[in-house]
C-alpha cells in the first residue's frame, strides 16, 4: 500500500479529482456496459416467449421469419 | 475437427450459439477479477511516478482503453473483410453488434486522456498526432453507426460498413507511429513488442493486468452482443423455438 491513509488514499497527493474522474468514468461504463447487454437480452427472450405463445400451434417455419 | 470444419462452423450462427455459453461466462468470469485486481493494484500498490505523482495512475484505465479503441475497430475490419470477401453470416452480425462497444471505449480513452492531460500538460486537449488521430477513430465508429442507419436494406448497409470498416483500418497504424512521426505532447508506447518496457515492473505489471482484463471484457461483450443478435436473426427457426421454449420453464 503506497499510502498512509484513507484521507490520503482520496487525495492522490493532489491529483485526486484527475485520478477518481478517470476511474469512476471507467467504472460507470462498465456498469451501463453490462446493465444494457442484460437488458438487452431480456427484450429480446420476452419477445420470443410472446411470439412462442401467440404463434404456438400454427406451424410457422423458418422462411417466415421477418 | 479440421481447421477448415472449425471455419465453416464458425460461419453458422447457430453452431455459435451453442457453443458459446461456456466460453461468455468464462471470459466475463476472467474480465472481472483481472479487472478488479488490476485496477486495485494500480491505485494503491503501484509506486507513484517521480515526475507525475499520482496522476500517472490514470494509466490504467487510459491504455486499456485506448488499446480496446484500436482492437475493436481492427475485429470491425476483419469481419468488413470476411463480409465482402466471403459474405459470412456472423462477420455481419459482429460489424452490427460491435460498433457501440468500439465508440464508448474510444470516448474513455479520449476522456481519461484530457483528465490525465490537465494535472500533466496544463490543457485538457492538445490537436497533438495522437489524440486528432483517436478523435478520427471515434468519428469513424460514428460513421459506422449512422451508415447502419442511413440505409434501410440490411445486406446493402453490412457491405456500406464493411467497406467503410476495411478502408477506416488505415487510421489504425497512423494512430500507432503518431507518437514517433509527430513528436509532441504525448508519450510514447508503454509496451513494445521488441523491447523491455521503460517502467520498472511494479508499474507495468498492473498495467498489464488490466489489459488482459480488457481483453477479457471485449471477448465477453462480443459473445453477449452476438448471442442476443443471433436469437432475433434466427426467430422463427426450430431451434430457437425450442430455446425459447425451454426459457419459458421456470
Amino acid at each position: 500500500m503506497m499510502f498512509d491513509s484513507w484521507q490520503a488514499f482520496f487525495a492522490m497527493g493532489g491529483h485526486g479529482l484527475y485520478v477518481w474522474m478517470a476511474y469512476s468514468a471507467a467504472a460507470a461504463l462498465l456498469v451501463a456496459n453490462l446493465a444494457g447487454l442484460r437488458a438487452e437480452r431480456r427484450r429480446a427472450r420476452r419477445q420470443l416467449q410472446g411470439q412462442l405463445r401467440s404463434g404456438a400451434g400454427e406451424g410457422s417455419d423458418a422462411s417466415e421469419a421477418p | 475437427m479440421t481447421l477448415k470444419e472449425f471455419w465453416h462452423r464458425l460461419g453458422s450462427p447457430k453452431w455459435f450459439y451453442q457453443m458459446s455459453g461456456p466460453w461468455q461466462r468464462v471470459f466475463a468470469a476472467l474480465a472481472v477479477l483481472l479487472i478488479v485486481v488490476g485496477m486495485a493494484w494500480g491505485l494503491a500498490f503501484a509506486p507513484p511516478d517521480y515526475q507525475q505523482g499520482n496522476s500517472f495512475r490514470i494509466i490504467y484505465v487510459h491504455v486499456p482503453a485506448a488499446i480496446l479503441a484500436q482492437s475493436v475497430y481492427v475485429a470491425l475490419g476483419a469481419a468488413g473483410v470476411l463480409l465482402l470477401v466471403w459474405r459470412m453470416k456472423m462477420a455481419q452480425l459482429v460489424l452490427e453488434n460491435l460498433v457501440g462497444f468500439g465508440a464508448w471505449m474510444t470516448a474513455l480513452a479520449l476522456f481519461t486522456g484530457a483528465v490525465w492531460g490537465k494535472p500533466t500538460w496544463g490543457t485538457w486537449w492538445v490537436f497533438d498526432g495522437r489524440t486528432t488521430s483517436t478523435l478520427v477513430l471515434l468519428f469513424l465508429y460514428f460513421g459506422l453507426y449512422a451508415l447502419r442507419r442511413a440505409i434501410p436494406a440490411r445486406e446493402a448497409a453490412g457491405r456500406a460498413c464493411a467497406l467503410l470498416a476495411v478502408v477506416g483500418v488505415i487510421n489504425i497504424p497512423v494512430i500507432k507511429y503518431s507518437v514517433e512521426w509527430w513528436t509532441t505532447l504525448h508519450q510514447g508506447a508503454t509496451f513494445k513488442l521488441t523491447e523491455a518496457p521503460a517502467m520498472p515492473a511494479s508499474m507495468w505489471a498492473p498495467l498489464l493486468v488490466n489489459v488482459l482484463g480488457a481483453y477479457c471484457l471485449f471477448a465477453a461483450n462480443l459473445i453477449a452482443k452476438l448471442r442476443t443478435a443471433i436469437l432475433r436473426q434466427e426467430q422463427g427457426t426450430a431451434w430457437v423455438r425450442e430455446w425459447a421454449g425451454q426459457e419459458a420453464r421456470p
